[in-house]
Order: C-alpha cells, then structure tokens, then sequence
C-alpha cells in the first residue's frame, strides 16, 4: 500500500525531514508533489520514529513546507532495462530524454545492485587493444579491469576516453564492446563532444548515455553512476556483452556526496569530504570485473580532474586504492603539444602482467616494457641533470638517454586522436626506439628477444 | 515468550532498536523478518545500538529485532584450512552456491560443512585424566595441517570413551567424566572473536620468521610472534608484499584477510595459491592457508568484524602449536569502518574523524600476536605473527591509523612512491624503515645462520646511508667532483640497491631467497667493497673498477638457483682475479 503524507517539517539545502510517517524504509523511493502539481524523486536517508529524511534528487526549489505532498512507493530505485536501451540517451535517473529513447523494459532492477562474491569473480586477465600505444605497450588495460584517468581541469581527458570507446577491441576477436556512458555534472559541449564522436564513428548504437548536466540538480548525480551500471550488469551477465563503461566527472559525483553530507551535519573526514567516501566510491568501483561461467565483463574507465592536479586529493587517493591502476595525463606534455599527455611514469596497470606476454599480446613485450620503463626513466634523469649542470656535463651515454626520451615523447607517446595503432606497430615501434642504444644496454632484455627482434623490426 | 526489540531508527548501517532489556553488548542480535545479522554495539536504557553486517535498504521502523544472547563468534574445528570466508566467518563459496554471483542478504549457512566427514585419530586412551586445552586426537585436514582436537576451555577430567574412525564435525568423538558430570566432545569449538583466546604465559620471541624477502630478513627481520607493519601510499605495493609474505613466509599455517580491498585481489589469490608450492613440503601453498575476504564494497560493519574473525581462526591454531602468520590489507579499512560507525553514533570524534578509542582498539589487536606457552598439561609453544597493511591517505605517515600502529608494533617497513616510480620493489625504504626485534634474534642467527650476519648488516647499512648523503653532492657538483673512495662508495651501494635489495616478486627464483644464499650474496657484495678499497690505494683507477665484468656476475647472483648457492662464492675468487689483472695494467 503506498502512503500519502501532506506537509513537510523542515528543508535544509537538498534535504526534507516529514514527520509522523509509519513504515517508511531505509532507502525507500520518494515522490514528491509540488503545491503547483510537478513532481519530483527522493530517497529516504534515515528513519527515526515517525520521521523520515529524504534527498531529493531535482534539488528543493519550490517546495514548501505546507501544501508539498510525498508519497513512499515501498521500493528501493529501479531502473527498468532492456537490450533496447542500446543507441538510446537518458537523464541522470535514467528517465528517457524525449519520447523515441522509451522502452518496454525486460526487467526491473535495484540501482545498488549486490556486491559480486569474491569467490564468483574471474581474474581479468584478457588483453583489449585500445590503439594508444602508452595504454598497450605500457599501462595494458584488461577485459573487467577498473582503470581511471587522473587528469586536470584542461587536458584532453575527454578526447582520449572518446578514443578508447572508438577503438576498443580484444585481440583476435571481432567483438566489439558495448559502450555505457554515465556523465556527472560535465557541459553540455563536454557532452555533446561524446555525443558527436560516437555519432560519427557509429559507435552510437552500441552505446546507452546517461547524461546529468552541469545544470542538472547536482543531487541526481549520487544516482547516476549506479544507473549506468546497473545497465552495464545487465547488458554483460543477462546479455553476455563486453561492456565498457565511462564515468565523467567522478570529482563531480563526490562534491554531491559532500553536499548531502553537509546538510546532513555529519561529521567531516579529510577536506570536507564525507568519511564514508571510500566505501560509497568502492560500491561504485568493485561492480566492474568478470564473474566465472559468464561470457560479459564490465570495464570500467572513471576520469576524475584532480584540484589543483594534486594527486594526493581525496578523490584520487580513495580512487587509486580501489582501481587497479591510474593513467595520469600530464600538463607539461600537454603544454609540448603531445597527445594523449599520458604521464608515463607515475601510470601504472595492476593487471597488466596477466594480460600480456605469448599466446596474449607477443613474448617480448614484458621486457620491452621494462626496458622502454627503465631507458625512458633514465633519459628523464639526464634531462633534469642537463637543466642544472648544462647538457656539456652529461656523459655521453646520458646524452643518448636524453636523445631517447625526446624521441620517445615525440614518436611514442605522441598519436594522433585518430591513429589507431595494432599492438605490433606499438611493440615494432618500441624496438625501433631502443635500437639507438648498443645492446650491451638493453639488460632488462633476455638474450632470445634481443636476438629476435632487435634491429631486426620495422 | 522470547523477548523481540523493535526498531525506531534505520541510518545506513545502524540500526536502533527499542524494548531491548536484558541483551548485552556485543550480543547478536537478528534485525527484522530478513534476520540479518548485526551486534550490539550501545545500550541506552531499553534501546540498543545495532551494527548491521548486512545492507540495511528496505528495512524501517517497527520490524522486529530478535536477540540471540551470544556475542559475534566463530566456529573452529576440522574444514577451516583452504577455506574462504567474508568478515563474520560465512563461507563464500557455501554462498556462491546456494544464491549464485551475487551476494545477496540474510543467507544462512553453517561456517563449518557439518555433513563432511573427518578421519579422527586419537591421542588419547580411555582411562586417561586430561584437562584444558590437551590434545585428544588428530584429524588430517590436509596434507600440511594436523588438526589437533583439544579439551575445550574449562573442562577436565577422565577419558570414559574414545573413538575412531570417520566422523562428522558435530558427532562425539570423546566422553570425559569428572565426577558425575560427563561432557560429550565433539571436534567443533565456538569462541567470541573480541575475546582474545587464554594462553598459560607469553614468552618473548627469539625465534626470525625468514620471509625469502632480501630487504626484509636481512635489514628488517621480525621474529615468530612478533607484529609489523606495511604503511605506503597507492601503488607502493603493499599488497604485493603482503601477498609475498603469505606465500613465502616460515609459518605453517597462514591467515589471510582482504580487509576492505579490492575483489580481483582475493581472486589472484584463490587462483594463484593452489598452483604454488611451498619450498619447504613441496605441497601447494593452500593447504596451510585460510581466507577472509571482506571487499570494499561489501557491508562495512562486517568488515570491522573480519580482523577479528581472522585473528581468532589463528589463535585457535596457535593453541595448538603452530606458528601462525596472519596479514591484515588493510587495517586502514578496518579503521575506516570504525570511523563510519563511529560517526553514525554521532560520538565526539577525535584525530580526522576517527573515534577516540581508535589507538586503544588497534592497541590491543596488534598485542594478540606472540610467542605463548598454550594451555595444556603438555610443554607446548605457540606463536602468532601480525603485519598490517596501512594505506595512509596521500601517503601521509602523520595519518592517526599509522601513528597509532606506530606505537604498538616493533617493525616498520615503510613503502615510498619514489621507490616505486623507480620501479624499485620491494619499495621498502632502508633509510626509514626499523626492525625492534634484532636483539631478540641475535642469538639465534648468530648461532644458525651466520657469525657474521650483523656485522655484515651494519656495514651494509652504513654504506646506503653514506651513499644519501653523498648523493647531495653530486647533484650539486657532479660525480666526477667525487674522491675515488666515495664514488666506490656509491658503486657498492648501488650494488646493494640493485642486486641485493631489489626483488623480483613475478621471477620465478628471485620472489623466494632462502636466508644462507641472502648471505653468501651480502657477502659477496662486502668482500667487492673491500677489494675495491685495497686496490684503489694500490693505484687502480676508480673508473676501471666502475666497469668490472664481474659486476655483470654479481647482478646475476639473484637468479642462481638454491642448488646451486655454492656458485654465489666462486665471484669472490673472479673478483680476485679481475682486481689483479686491473693492476697489472696500472
């Protein structure tokens, strides 16, 4: 039986408190009616006695304390999906945004979904070729990883996801992934960019959007993430899609956490931030991955702008203890006008070494990548002593470091947004690099790869 | 009539529940008709502060809360080892069974498989007088462990009946009379995780607990029974290490909880240790471990559970005298559930949130390790080692969890990013990190591994602090301004940076290294530092020396295989020889 109540007690910011309600649920659906007949969605955050508190997602404008209805629908938020959903867009709550983008849903399912048992889970250990050699050959993403994009407010981070979505493909296989796009708080050109890209490439028909907008109640982005993978889940396990799910801004998302929370009064953690924002980022985070006996995975790519570029910001922080790996972009590449501005050093894939290697990408790629790593890290090394002791102090296997760090930017790191390299033009490209070293350099190197392909590619 | 509470307040993972006289705190309790568990964590008059294990959505006010008037326990007996668990001992693989992929709320399943049967060997004979904590008998749980069936706590007296063969976990295997009372025993404990388990005396170790890890048994060794702690920031490898120590580590049974982690992490593990073999036994490294996996995203008070679940299953196996080593990833989790419940109870917080009883609760979690004589008329010896995984935010070793744990625990192996973007692994940091416990041990490695392993340690450690200190210099002048002592200083120590403190964790040699041949290494890279100084007088030049081939040969002595340790000690006899021919040329 669904129960009406007229009149609230209180509103604070994007909160309401009604009071002498009976049998209301934690985490209950709201609907609320608005004195002038609209109406808008809430969810019960506590229960206490005969009140209840509840968010409300479109924001408290124009409610008011007298004639404002609410209604408790006796479930959690759902989503109705289906296979259709595919090509489609929808708002934040994953309501369709005009009438063509309805769909006769399959199933109903709660937008928290349960966490996946660690005994389910496979291990991702499946290479997927994204075309951008600094992710293949050297931070390699896997089927079911979780890898964000640390970036900043500037930097290409949105052309360099756009790109993944594009190109993504597992090796060998003609599969391509199915596209979930969930957007929090980003512009409506940010959007619009995404929009057009898949558009344009066709991928608009194997992608679902979920588009909440900067002018979009900021309390709705708290469900969208969870929206896109709930649809995400569906699509890969009832559907056995590959699935590869973007998630933009997630600094967006967590200021709306914070928002809650300070309406709330509780008390804060590290820079205003609520201390739950490790475990509420982690139920986001942990859904992405392969369970066994299924065909789908879910990959997940959060991008987040780091404040200030400060890596050591909550956000980014919680993020990297719950991902498996970050890929940071880097604002002095940027500034060389090297695209994508992926920060070699600091980016890191947990997964990589399940996914590469024979049988998966080619046998000589762990040592390539550690060379490349090590040779790269070296040239950077010089390039720091030239600057303080002039490049005359260097000895001259230094300067053939530095030699190759500028070549490795240049030629490496530096494609086109539209270059889509196989993993053997990006693993050929990387011999060709090395070879202006004498061998005697390459340690990292075992004998049998040195001997097959160095000097000896194209 | 059984007494039933009823809930007024639902907030994320509390629960507030009225009518609740008489329940005790740290009781379990059942919350509403979907009987999830929770435990109580405030009494107020009649209202309970409930902690639910479970997700709370979709429960409200006025549903039922029905005590069970026991506090959160575990069930100990035959069926732990191999084992995975999440935070309040339910077995994963019992769940994935019975509702599939997903973990879904209030399924019920015994911790232990009560249909399988066990082999029991007695010990014991009818007639025999035992008391507490004697052994009756023995099931072989797997081919590593020797599951001991003891008296269980504040019981005695006379063996009237004894059985063998095979049984179920809950079937009685011994009768004890004394006097007229008579207790059936079966092979099925219950313990409360809060309530460390009793011992006769704590003994202070002496004993090193050798991990294979360079960086770690021979700079920063901990003893069997002793406590650590792994603090770094993301990516430093915490859990590369913890995983390492799991694998590699000298304890015969291992207890391992994934404490707010990531999933895949517990997956690696499932899948990974099977297939090792433990250098030792040749058995896979499973049989001697246990899981507890409570992922991040599983319910958060459930995770504030698990370290106690964890340390009670090795307690129990520490009383029957193994050495036990259980590794916590990460107990910053662990803290943060604290935090979070600490806050829903809307208590005046301390320290970033934190409840202000955080470093009494680390305190005294850490102080369940140690070496003990365990409770029985026999001499018996148990120990419990502990390392902590911390994940300090931003790196930040100011963070309350770190200096709380700081102040329990005697070893302190710090992970530095710098480290890490280097690529150097173990990131243990030589220069931060300490070790408590070396005088503890000295009589032991003096006596069984070498004569000369402190020395060789000291002036190890000597050299990498030199080599900080003359490295200031160089970024300053240039190494070319260096004196040819110092820049054999820096050619040592970075001999030790490279080829004795870096570890391969993913080479199939490198990730274990058995105590003689870290020696023997040491001690190949001090006798080149010697050398190098004699024949520098002599007049060789420092740049000759620099570009030695037998460099190649010592980078090379990680790889050497353990039966073919004696190798490592014929580079002392090329250095010689290299060393001569260098000052022929002169």
């Amino acid at each position: 039986m669904i129960k009406e109540y007229k009149g609230l007690v209180n509103i604070m910011g994007p909160l309401i408190l009604v009071e002498g309600v009976s049998g209301v649920k934690y985490e209950e659906l709201v609907e609320i009616e608005l004195p002038d007949g609209s109406k808008k969605n809430g969810k019960v955050l506590e229960v206490n006695q005969d009140k209840a508190l509840v968010q409300v997602f479109e924001g408290t404008t124009g409610i008011d304390i007298d004639k404002t209805r609410t209604r408790f629908l006796g479930h959690g938020i759902n989503i109705g999906v289906s296979k259709d959903m595919l090509g489609k867009v929808y708002n934040g709550l994953g309501k369709p945004k005009t009438e063509n983008d309805r769909i006769i849903p399959e199933e109903n399912l709660d937008i928290n979904g349960a966490p996946i048992n660690p005994f389910a889970r496979d291990y991702p250990n499946e290479f997927i070729q994204t075309g951008i050699s600094t992710i293949d050959g050297l931070n390699t993403l896997v089927r079911g990883q979780k890898l964000p994009i640390f970036s900043g407010s500037g930097l290409p981070h949105n052309k360099m996801a756009a790109q993944i979505a594009r190109q993504a493909t597992v090796l060998g296989k003609d599969e391509q992934f199915a596209v979930v796009f969930g957007a929090m708080g980003i512009t409506f050109e940010e959007a619009q960019f995404f929009i057009d890209d898949f558009k344009k490439t066709g991928a608009i028909t194997r992608a679902v959007l979920f588009l909440n907008l900067a002018d979009d109640p900021a309390i709705e982005r708290i469900a969208t993430p969870r929206v896109a993978l709930t649809t995400a889940e569906f699509l890969a396990f009832k559907h056995d899609m590959h699935v590869l799910v973007i998630l933009t801004d997630m600094t967006n998302y967590c200021e709306a956490l914070r928002e809650i929370s300070a309406a709330r009064k509780e008390v804060p953690g590290r820079r205003g931030y609520p201390g739950y924002l490790y475990t509420d980022l982690s139920t986001i985070y942990e859904r992405a991955g392969r369970i066994k006996g299924k065909k789908g995975s879910i990959t997940l790519i959060p991008i987040l702008t780091m404040p200030e570029d400060d890596k050591t910001h909550p956000i980014p922080d919680l993020t990297g203890y719950i991902t498996e790996g970050q890929i940071i972009l880097s604002r002095s590449l940027n500034r060389k006008k090297i695209s994508p501005p992926v920060d070699i050093l600091p980016s890191l894939s947990r997964l990589k070494d399940k996914g590469i290697g024979k049988g998966k990408t080619r046998e000589d790629h762990a040592d390539l990548f550690n060379q490349l790593y090590a040779s790269y890290a070296r040239g950077k090394e010089a390039e720091e002593l030239a600057v303080i002791l002039g490049e005359s102090a260097l000895t001259d296997m230094d300067k053939v470091y530095l030699k190759f760090a500028q070549d490795f930017e240049d030629q490496y790191i530096s494609q086109g947004d539209y270059e889509n390299r196989t993993i053997e033009q990006t693993l050929n490209l990387g011999w060709k690099l090395l070879s202006i070293f004498p061998k005697e350099e390459l340690k990292r190197i075992r004998d049998e790869n040195i001997e097959k392909y160095y000097k000896k590619v194209e | 009539m059984e007494k039933i509470g009823k809930i007024i307040k639902v907030a994320g993972p509390l629960v507030v529940a009225e009518n609740m006289l008489g329940a005790k705190m740290y009781d379990v309790v059942l919350v509403s008709d979907m009987k999830l568990m929770g435990e109580i964590i405030e009494l107020n008059g009649e209202t309970a502060y409930i902690q639910v294990y479970e997700e709370t959505s979709g429960i409200g006010v006025g549903e039922p809360v029905y005590p069970t008037d026991a506090p959160l326990s575990v069930e100990l007996g035959p069926g732990l080892i191999e084992s995975i668990y999440d935070g309040t001992q339910r077995p994963l693989d019992k769940i994935y069974s019975k509702v599939g992929d997903f973990i879904t709320r209030g399924v019920q399943t015994n911790s232990l498989d009560r249909e399988k049967k066990w082999k029991f060997n007695p010990l014991v004979k009818k007639g025999d007088k035992v008391s507490e904590g004697d052994k009756l008998g023995y099931v072989q749980e797997t081919t590593l462990i020797k599951h001991y069936i003891m008296v269980p706590p504040e019981i005695s007296g006379e063996v009237v009946q004894i059985k063998e063969g095979d049984f179920k976990v809950e079937d009685t295997v011994v009768v004890l009379k004394n006097n007229d009372k008579e207790y059936k025993i079966n092979m099925i404990q219950k313990w409360p995780v809060r309530k460390p388990r009793p011992y006769l005396e704590k003994l202070s170790p002496t004993v090193p607990m050798f991990t294979g890890q360079r960086v770690i048994d021979m700079f920063f060794p901990i003893s069997k029974g002793g406590s650590a702690c792994v603090p770094g920031p993301f990516g430093s490898g915490k859990t590369v290490i913890q995983h390492q120590l799991a694998k590699w580590a000298e304890a015969e049974v291992i207890v391992y909880i994934g404490c707010g982690e990531r999933g895949n992490e517990m997956t690696d593990v499932l899948l990974e240790f099977p297939e090792l073999v433990d250098p030792k036994s040749g058995e896979p490294l499973m049989k001697r471990t246990i899981l507890i996996a409570n992922t991040s995203n599983m319910p958060v008070a459930a995770r504030e559970a698990s370290v106690y679940t964890g340390i009670t299953i090795a307690e129990y196996f520490r009383d029957m005298g193994y050495s036990v080593a259980l590794m916590a990833d990460s107990t910053s989790r662990w803290a943060e559930a604290m935090r979070e419940i600490s806050g829903r109870l809307e208590e005046m917080p301390g320290e970033e949130g934190y409840p202000a009883y955080l470093a009494a609760k680390i305190a005294s979690f850490y102080e369940r390790a140690g070496r003990v004589k365990c409770i029985s008329t026999e001499e018996r010896e148990g120990a419990l080692t502990v390392i902590g995984a911390v994940s300090p935010p931003g790196g930040d070793l100011s963070d309350p969890v770190v200096q709380a744990t700081l102040r329990v625990v005697k070893v302190f192996w710090s992970l530095e990013a710098q480290l890490a973007y280097r690529r150097h692994f173990p990131a243990i940091s030589w220069l931060n990190s300490y070790s408590l416990y070396i005088d503890n041990i000295k009589d032991y490695i003096i006596k069984n591994v070498a004569e000369d392993y402190f020395e060789l340690q000291g002036k190890s450690m000597r050299l990498l602090e030199e080599e900080a200190e003359l490295e200031e210099i160089v970024r300053l002048v240039g190494v070319d301004a260096l004196s040819g002592t110092d820049r054999l200083i820096l050619l040592v120590a970075r001999m030790i940076r490279e080829d004795f403190l870096h570890q391969n964790a993913f080479h199939e040699i490198d990730t274990y290294s058995r105590i003689d041949k870290q020696h023997k290494m040491i001690d190949v890279i001090q006798y080149f530092y010697v050398k190098g100084k004699e024949y520098l007088q002599k007049g060789v030049n420092i740049v000759d020396i620099e570009n030695m081939k037998v460099r190649d040969r010592i980078a090379r002595m990680k790889y050497v295989s353990i039966d073919k340790i004696e190798n490592i000690d014929q580079i002392k006899k090329e250095i010689d020889e290299e060393f001569e021919n260098l000052l022929k040329n002169v």
